[in-house]
């Protein structure tokens, strides 16, 4: 668990405050990325060519693996956008698209989030200790943040990924890995109930705009399961999860 | 190094005033000591902080927040270590002034319950300023309600010298003073069973008490709570839905100006 605190001195100081996996990343990030920081030897600049502009392309993989026991992930979404785009925030109300993911595992909004420039998806569901590869290609002048965000399918509104995370300091062939923690939407109660999730452990309802639960992100605190009390409960002991659920690592490949 | 009682300074007597005034001076006062035994490192000037901290549970309260600027020998708690009594107070009842006093008596700098009472679920607390000046470490503690001892913990994170916002998320730590009962009694005291509170008003009464069995006296990764979902009965006084948690339970972001 020592993800969740931060001592790396050298590597915190790229990342600001918005980033809310920075802890994870700052950590798995030491043994892979050795001195890149270390700017002394950066190439000289590119001779100017005075042609009419073409569109310079940077392509990034991302690959995520799903670490949880039972929680068949929602096909991950991927949006590209500028800097000052949080799909969440803890301690704030979730907004509808970040709700639809969390409930339901449906991103299709998130596209049509001001300042989103570019959104991908995974093949379809992700399964629990598999991982998939996806390919991200950006105009350079829309490489700024990226954001991971997948919905724990056997859940009513847990979800996981990675938070306007900035990769503009990746340079080609550099790559950064992180863990990711399961948040909760707050926008749908944990009952755990039949009918109300729409995994396979349940098969149940995904998003409804209703909010009865505490209305604002959070770190999930767990299902409880029928086993451990919930009388209503139809989850069992493999869908309990912890921290973290998911890894996640981001290349830039050209 | 087991027992994480802060260390007092090797420093000439100086007056530990509490108020900022005084404060300036007598770090002044210190750097200038500092200089003349031709110790002073450049890179150990003074550091504005503005810190913030997010409550990340589902339905558990912060009790006044202590944060703490002090020297790299100096800790609130140690992992693998026995909790201190001024700690315990701390993590039984919520009480924060023995470690201030501990802090402030070694020469630290301290900010007390900056969120004005408790931190609510969800709820942040902006732009607390803390000068560490000469100091170099960062710990941050508050009790978790309604927990027997749990609290959240920084302990002793270096600051860094290059200014920027960094962001650091906290676990829960169990001080392993006091049986986890579950039992919400009024029970605050350092060494009296049960909990003290809670504040959300949402926890049942007529538990019977939970056994958890826990064999370690020092401070540790908080194991959880337990809680059923019998609120006039059960083992618990605590609400399985409403008051477990995983691990982390705070986020905060230090900017360093």
């Amino acid at each position: 668990m020592r993800y969740l605190t931060n001592t790396s001195k050298k590597h915190s100081q790229k990342y600001n405050h918005k980033h809310s996996l920075t802890a994870a990343a700052l950590i798995a990030v030491i043994g892979l990325t050795g001195c890149s920081d270390d700017d002394d030897d950066s190439p000289a600049p590119e001779p100017v060519t005075p042609t009419t502009p073409v569109a310079v392309m940077q392509t990034y993989t991302v690959t995520v693996t799903n670490l949880t026991a039972n929680q068949p992930m929602s096909p991950i979404a991927i949006a590209s956008h500028s800097a000052d785009v949080m799909l969440w925030q803890a301690g704030e109300a979730a907004n509808v698209a970040l709700e639809k993911i969390a409930e339901g595992g449906d991103a299709a909004d998130v596209a049509a989030i001001e300042g989103v420039n570019s959104t991908v998806s995974g093949a379809g569901i992700l399964m629990p200790g598999m991982s998939e590869t996806i390919t991200v290609t950006l105009d350079e002048a829309d490489v700024a943040n990226l954001t991971v965000a997948t919905m724990l399918v056997n859940t009513n509104d847990a979800f996981t990924g990675l938070n306007s995370y900035d990769i503009t300091m990746l340079a080609v062939d550099e790559s950064v890995s992180m863990r990711g923690m399961v948040y909760d939407a707050g926008t749908e109660a944990n009952s755990e109930a039949k009918g109300t999730m729409p995994g396979p452990a349940d098969g149940g309802e995904g998003y409804n705009s209703e909010r009865d639960d505490v209305d604002f992100v959070h770190i999930h605190p767990g299902v409880i399961t029928m086993y451990d009390g919930l009388m209503d409960s139809v989850l069992t002991p493999s869908h309990r999860f912890d921290n973290p659920a998911v890894a996640i690592s981001i290349s830039r490949t050209e | 190094m087991k027992s994480s009682v802060l260390k007092t300074t090797m420093l000439p007597a100086v007056s530990h005033q509490v108020n900022a005034p005084s404060r300036a001076v007598k770090a002044s006062l210190l750097t200038v000591g500092l200089m003349a035994a031709g110790i002073f490192s450049a890179s150990a000037t003074a550091a504005d902080l503005e810190i913030s901290v997010v409550n990340l549970t589902h339905g558990n309260h912060f009790t006044p927040i202590f944060i703490a600027a002090h020297d790299a020998d100096s800790h609130l708690f140690e992992v693998g270590g026995t909790a201190t009594p001024a700690l315990q107070k701390m993590a039984e009842g919520g009480d924060i002034a023995d470690l201030d006093a501990a802090v402030m008596g070694a020469g630290g700098f301290t900010v007390t319950n900056p969120a004005m009472g408790l931190l609510a679920p969800g709820a942040t607390v902006n732009e607390v300023m803390l000068d560490s000046m000469d100091m170099t470490h960062l710990s941050i503690v508050a009790m978790v309600l309604p927990t027997n001892d749990a609290f959240i913990g920084l302990d002793g994170w270096e600051i860094p010298t290059e200014a920027g916002s960094y962001t650091v998320y906290l676990n829960a730590y169990d001080a392993g003073t006091e049986a986890n009962d579950e039992i919400v009694n009024g029970g605050g005291m350092s060494g009296v069973p049960g909990i003290p509170a809670a504040p959300g008003g949402d926890a049942g009464m007529n538990g019977t008490g939970v056994m958890d069995g826990s064999v370690n006296s020092y401070v540790h990764i908080h194991p959880g709570v337990l809680g059923d979902t019998d609120a006039a009965g059960g083992a618990s006084d605590l609400d399985s839905r409403i008051h477990r948690w995983l691990n982390p339970v705070a986020k905060v972001v230090v900017t360093v100006k």
